[in-house]
């Protein structure tokens, strides 16, 4: 089954573009590894192949999960289905 | 798919087995790199392994830099070493620790003779030892033999998403078979040291673990002038979707699938406690680990890529595999096994693991990699602080 969107766990809150790339407004099928299951979400930025979309709005100060896991901060607020990149996530080592 | 239990592999005279069958050509230090080349020209079938350092060395990193050159050496993905150093002790010591092997080795020092006429002595015997060598034939070998190191490079999310963690597939099936296995890259766990640290097999192995991490990390912002945001993530990293380096260091750490390490090595430390997992406190740099890896006796090398890292190593064949469709559309030359399909939900990680098996058999018993094909030779010296 094809799918556009790939998220690791379900506690995360990105999801990774597998397709070469999406396009906004795009309705794209998410398949999420850990359970197996599948899910759907609209975009809203055009987010090329491997780049992560926001599964959730997500406001400064949050966390990003990846692999059910802290992979850093949120530094300028993101809506579901936005590009989330360098731009609006640092890490939370420096 | 049922795993075979052998290999087409060189047997060596300590017992160990070797995927390549090479007569290096070593110099002790970069002074003598022109005279090692010069001997390998004149001798086909052999190799030489230039680099940069062994000049005014001390202490640890004069110690790394014997240890990484006597390791070289005793790999057994080599048959016979000429070594050719500018003078005769630092020579000697290298001569002698390879000769613990076993195998055919040979030292040569410049001073008082020159360049020429050591090349000339020197390549005299290095043709008696490649017309040897050549009679060497490959016999079967338990799979145990095999002695796998992995290290990931121009990473990017699609790393994380299936070419690491299909090495980490190929881990779970060939750890419980007596394979040794071995992962590195201590600054590129960071943000995943806490999690890394409990997978070890026991407490003085997470205990290890920490102390080498925090030791790194330490020195890190002792020398850093900001942080290491400029070069980590790579700027191939981020091309490719990586932001941060905690999510570099998950991603990086499905290499090793469920396994635990059982000890924690000094850069170019050979294992010693047997079977199984083990981690290298190494840069994250390829070549010089991939160096150290192959220094430490490791004889075949697992390399998952996403944007296309094209490193290769003299005495190690480096197998490359990518989850990332357009790397292998625009790079193909540089990937041994294509496991893009995980992506489009085409390959469940256990057949890549599967496909990754059988090109690793593959390439143990003698086909070239790509690296080795495009010539990539890559020897990189660890160096640790500056010399006297």
């Amino acid at each position: 089954m094809a799918t556009d969107i790939i998220i690791h766990d379900k506690k995360d809150n990105v999801g990774v573009v597998v397709i070469e790339k999406i396009a906004p407004k795009q309705d794209c099928a998410c398949w999420i590894m850990e359970d197996d299951s599948s899910t759907n979400i609209q975009s809203v930025d055009e987010i090329p192949l491997g780049h992560k979309i926001a599964m959730v709005d997500l406001k400064e100060g949050d966390t990003i999960l990846k692999y059910g896991h802290d992979i850093g901060k949120v530094v300028k607020s993101i809506k579901k289905g936005e590009h989330v990149h360098v731009h609006n996530v640092k890490t939370k080592k420096w | 798919m049922e795993i075979p239990k052998s290999f087409l592999g060189y047997k060596r005279e300590n017992g160990r087995a070797g995927t390549r069958n090479h007569v290096i050509i070593l110099p002790v230090d970069d002074i003598s790199n022109a005279c090692a080349e010069a001997v390998a020209n004149n001798i086909k079938g052999t190799i030489a392994l230039p680099h940069s350092y062994g000049r005014l060395q001390f202490g640890a990193d004069l110690e790394l830099h014997f240890r990484t050159m006597i390791g070289t050496g005793c790999n057994p993905n080599v048959a016979a070493v000429i070594v050719i150093g500018i003078e005769p002790k630092w020579t000697k010591k290298i001569v002698d620790g390879i000769a613990k092997t076993g195998k055919p080795v040979e030292g040569f020092h410049i001073e008082r003779t020159g360049d020429i006429g050591t090349t000339m002595k020197a390549s005299k015997k290095a043709q008696e030892f490649v017309m040897w060598a050549s009679e060497k034939q490959r016999e079967e070998c338990p799979l145990s033999d095999l002695w796998i190191s992995v290290k990931c490079g121009e990473s990017d999310t699609t790393s994380g998403l299936a070419a690491n963690p299909t090495v980490g597939n190929l881990m779970d099936k060939l750890e419980p078979l007596g394979v040794h296995l071995c992962f590195g890259e201590t600054s590129e766990l960071t943000g995943a040291e806490q999690v890394c640290a409990t997978r070890g097999a026991t407490k003085e192995a997470s205990e290890k673990f920490m102390k080498t991490w925090s030791s790194y990390n330490d020195f890190i912002l002792k020398e850093a002038t900001d942080d290491l945001s400029e070069s980590q993530p790579t700027a191939g990293n981020i091309a490719g979707g990586l932001t941060t380096i905690e999510e570099k260091a998950f991603g990086n750490f499905q290499k090793i699938g469920n396994c635990k390490f059982i000890d924690v090595l000094e850069p170019a430390e050979e294992p010693t406690k047997g079977k199984g997992l083990y981690f290298m406190d190494t840069s994250s740099a390829a070549a010089e680990c991939v160096t150290l890896q192959a220094a430490a006796g490791f004889n075949i090398h697992l390399f998952p890529t996403g944007q296309g890292n094209i490193v290769g190593n003299p005495i190690e064949p480096v197998v490359k595999l990518t989850a990332n469709p357009l790397t292998v559309k625009g790079m193909g030359e540089h990937i041994d096994c294509d496991v893009s399909k995980i992506l489009s939900r085409e390959m469940n990680l256990s057949e890549a693991g599967d496909e990754l098996i059988k090109t690793t058999l593959r390439v143990a018993n003698g086909r070239l990699t790509c690296a080795e094909a495009l010539g990539h030779k890559e020897f990189v010296m660890t160096k640790l602080y500056r010399s006297a």
